[in-house]
């Protein structure tokens, strides 16, 4: 069934076999073949970005958002150097993503040839695994393999380095095989007898949680469903990660909100006192624990995760799962009916009158003005008029994107994007190309930060160009507000270098790039600012004026453990200075 | 002090670091040493000693071996974090299935007149090492032992006009009839 055809043709056809239809990239002359081949034919439809960092986040916008693997097409050189950020990204995040690069021919590479780099050697850390196709012959082999990897296990990033002398040669296509790896064959289904004391020690639970994270999204729809259901079976109260938003209905009673250090009082609370903690899909991340000895005192730890180098990296787990999160989540409902087990209704209904009281705290509460727009209010309103919208968000990186978690609350998996573990600022505009890529007649919208966005504001031009009409929605403070917020807690208000003096008009930027410019300065134009960039079915940046100097709360300060937060509605200059202990400042 | 606790976290309890040797089983593809060295430094990893060589030339498998010292949580993550690289087959732990069989070679370069001379050369035979080259003025030895024994023996050529000194790092593998 193999064909002969050239390395160009080899990589379509590969990408065609595995089911690929969108693809981001930018060319150059490393990779003139490919975008020759891509020229004709129409199987695969090609978004040409306009910075190569911007096509690794629309491909993780697009992965994200569909599940699918994302596919990025790049050149040599300054191609596949500028795809770094994104590729990290994406490593960090765990979004499933192949990057082909094309190299400078066999014979150069080594001779410092124009646009040439050790792509490999660059992107050998932040990759799950990559390639230097040396022979055309082992190209689509090497291809589908790299599509094996980015989905199996923890879903990754790929990249496949192709030498332009390599993309002209003749050589055989392998069509699909199902042949296994040789080597790569990561568990999915987690040790039953691990299972059994999972849930034997779940129902023996006073206070239990469960923390959830992106893995759950990761695993796909089935393991979103799972974890609903088991969750629903025991009535156990349930937070997340960043990442995990969406897995489970923010709408619902027994969701408590994120966690983490700007998470909900109830939710840091109920972790800082819960007995078992049921850790579905997340790693303890460093902004999820805080102060790791004082992290969940006295609790019993179950971890279920499908990188085994998870387990155990900062938090010791007394019960660890290594496997899929559906398989598990699946396995664990099993066991649980098997054994017919039942909660401690009692305890449980201790514990929530607990939590409960944690709620009456009303920990997001934020002053609300009439002169000016706070930026919690402008996402209140954003969601209050996006409810019965088909909605996507994509975020940029900073207090946007937390106020964004805190108050756009979210029913749906997938409907989240997020630079999480690597914190990209720029992330949002492409990424909200990929995702208006992927669901052309859904509402998507970039919760911005006026800094951020700057940093791919070109990627509105593909935007424009491709008839994507995201939604820009840009919190604009002039300041880089939590570095500003940073600056304010531990380094006594000597703001260097986090505010603006120059800025763009962002409606006039709109216009240059052929798009459509909305400001709104004041809390009564707000409604209608927002309703008319609904209304407009192009792309729109919305330039939401907000208050300068607003703070992101709750919050636990650097140096302290969950029970220790910071609330924003009672705060007093003072206070904020003794926030944060001395040693504390030292580690932020 | 007490420990200050942080949103980086510190280091909160200090652990007792152990030496362990690990067998590796990788695909002998090019790159694949660079990405077990890589892992080691990206993380902060110790390599004491690190030998390879392809051992299945049909399966194209080498076999890397692998001393490292680390806290018992520092073993724990080097032996996962390698476990998911691509070309990794298998890691296996050495130290833990119980005092693996380790032996490794030197070759020692000795120059010297004399009395001096007649010493080395006698120490040599005591050792089990080899001559494997020699002029009237010096002798390169090849000896092969545990490290314990090639490290005594270097310390002893010291003062007998050692010149420099070449080792293979170390080759372990588990004892008893069992593949690893």
């Amino acid at each position: 069934m193999s064909r002969a055809m050239t390395g160009a043709q080899i990589v379509l056809e590969a990408l065609a076999d595995q089911g690929v239809e969108h693809i981001f990239g930018y060319p150059g002359g490393a990779v003139l073949p490919i975008y020759d081949a891509l020229f004709q034919q129409d199987r695969i439809k090609h978004i040409l970005v306009r910075h190569e960092q911007g096509a690794v986040h629309a491909a993780e916008g697009y992965a994200r958002s569909t599940g699918k693997v994302g596919v990025v097409l790049v050149t040599s050189g300054p191609g596949a150097t500028n795809a770094v950020t994104g590729l990290t990204d994406a490593l960090m995040d765990s979004i499933p993503v192949v990057c082909i690069t094309g190299q400078v021919p066999t014979h150069l590479i080594g001779n410092d040839a124009f646009q040439e780099c050790d792509t490999v050697g660059i992107t050998r850390p932040c990759t799950k695994h990559n390639y230097l196709v040396k022979d055309v012959n082992q190209l689509s082999t090497v291809l589908h393999e790299a599509f094996y990897v980015a989905r199996s296990g923890v879903p990754g990033r790929v990249v496949v380095d192709i030498p332009k002398d390599i993309q002209f040669a003749e050589g055989n296509y392998a069509g699909l095989s199902n042949s296994q790896h040789k080597s790569y064959r990561p568990a999915v289904k987690g040790d039953e007898a691990a299972v059994a004391a999972a849930v034997e020690l779940m129902a023996n639970a006073k206070r239990p949680i469960f923390y959830t994270g992106g893995g759950i999204i990761n695993s796909g729809p089935l393991a979103t469903e799972r974890l609903r259901e088991l969750v629903r079976l025991t009535g156990y109260p349930i937070t997340s990660t960043l990442m995990g938003l969406g897995a489970y209905p923010a709408s619902d009673k027994q969701w408590l909100g994120m966690l983490g250090m700007h998470g909900t009082y109830e939710a840091n609370n109920a972790m800082h006192d819960c007995d078992v903690m049921i850790c579905i899909g997340a790693r303890f991340d460093d902004r999820i624990t805080g102060r790791l000895d004082a992290f969940a005192p006295g609790s019993k730890k179950i971890h279920v995760d499908i990188d085994r180098s998870s387990i155990n990296k900062n938090v010791h787990v007394d019960i660890p799962i290594v496997g899929d999160c559906a398989h598990v989540l699946d396995q664990m409902l099993a066991a649980w009916k098997a054994k017919n087990l039942k909660v401690d209704k009692p305890a449980l209904k201790t514990w929530w009158d607990q939590i409960d009281t944690w709620r009456a705290r009303k920990c997001l509460h934020y002053r609300k003005r009439d002169d000016v727009i706070m930026p919690q209010y402008a996402i209140e309103r954003l969601y209050a008029l996006t409810r019965d919208k088909d909605v996507y968000i994509t975020t940029e990186v900073g207090q946007h994107q937390m106020w964004a978690a805190q108050f756009f609350h979210f029913d749906e998996p997938n409907r989240w994007m997020t630079s999480g573990g690597l914190g990209t600022m720029g992330y949002g505009i492409p990424a909200a190309v990929g995702v208006q890529m992927a669901h052309p007649d859904s509402l998507v919208i970039d919760i911005a930060g006026e800094a951020s966005v700057q940093m791919t504001m070109q990627e509105m031009s593909t935007a424009v160009q491709y008839d994507l009409p995201i939604k820009i929605f840009i919190l604009n403070n002039e300041y880089m507000g939590m570095v500003r917020q940073w600056q304010e807690l531990l380094h006594g208000g000597r703001y260097s270098h986090s505010y603006s003096e120059a800025l763009p008009d962002f409606v006039k930027l709109a216009e240059a790039y052929q798009a459509v410019g909305i400001r709104a300065e004041k809390p009564s134009e707000l409604d209608d600012a927002i309703k008319e960039m609904l209304d407009t079915p192009k792309p729109v940046i919305f330039d939401c004026r907000v208050d300068k100097h607003a703070n992101c709360f709750p919050m636990i300060p650097s140096g302290e453990a969950h029970n220790n937060m910071l609330m924003g509605d009672d705060l007093t200059g003072e206070d904020l200075e003794k926030a944060i202990t001395e040693e504390g400042k030292v580690m932020v | 002090m007490a420990q200050p606790g942080s949103a980086y976290s510190l280091e909160t309890k200090v652990q007792k670091p152990e030496t362990h040797t690990m067998s590796v089983l990788v695909d002998n593809e090019p790159g694949v040493l660079a990405r077990v060295i890589g892992l080691f430094s990206g993380r902060g990893y110790n390599i004491e000693s690190l030998t390879v060589s392809e051992t299945e030339h049909e399966a194209h498998l080498s076999r890397i071996t692998i001393v490292t010292t680390g806290t018992p949580m520092v073993i724990e993550q080097i032996k996962n974090q390698l476990d998911r690289l691509v070309p990794i087959h298998s890691v296996t732990d050495l130290t833990v299935l119980g005092h693996p069989i380790e032996r490794e070679l030197a070759m020692v370069k000795v120059a010297g007149k004399g009395e001096k001379r007649v010493e080395a050369l006698r120490l040599a035979e005591a050792f089990r090492a080899q001559v494997i080259d020699a002029s009237t003025e010096h002798f390169v030895f090849e000896i092969t032992g545990r490290q314990s024994k090639i490290e005594q023996f270097i310390v002893l050529m010291q003062p007998l006009g050692l010149v420099e000194v070449c080792r293979t790092g170390l080759a372990a593998i588990a004892r008893g009839p069992e593949q690893m």
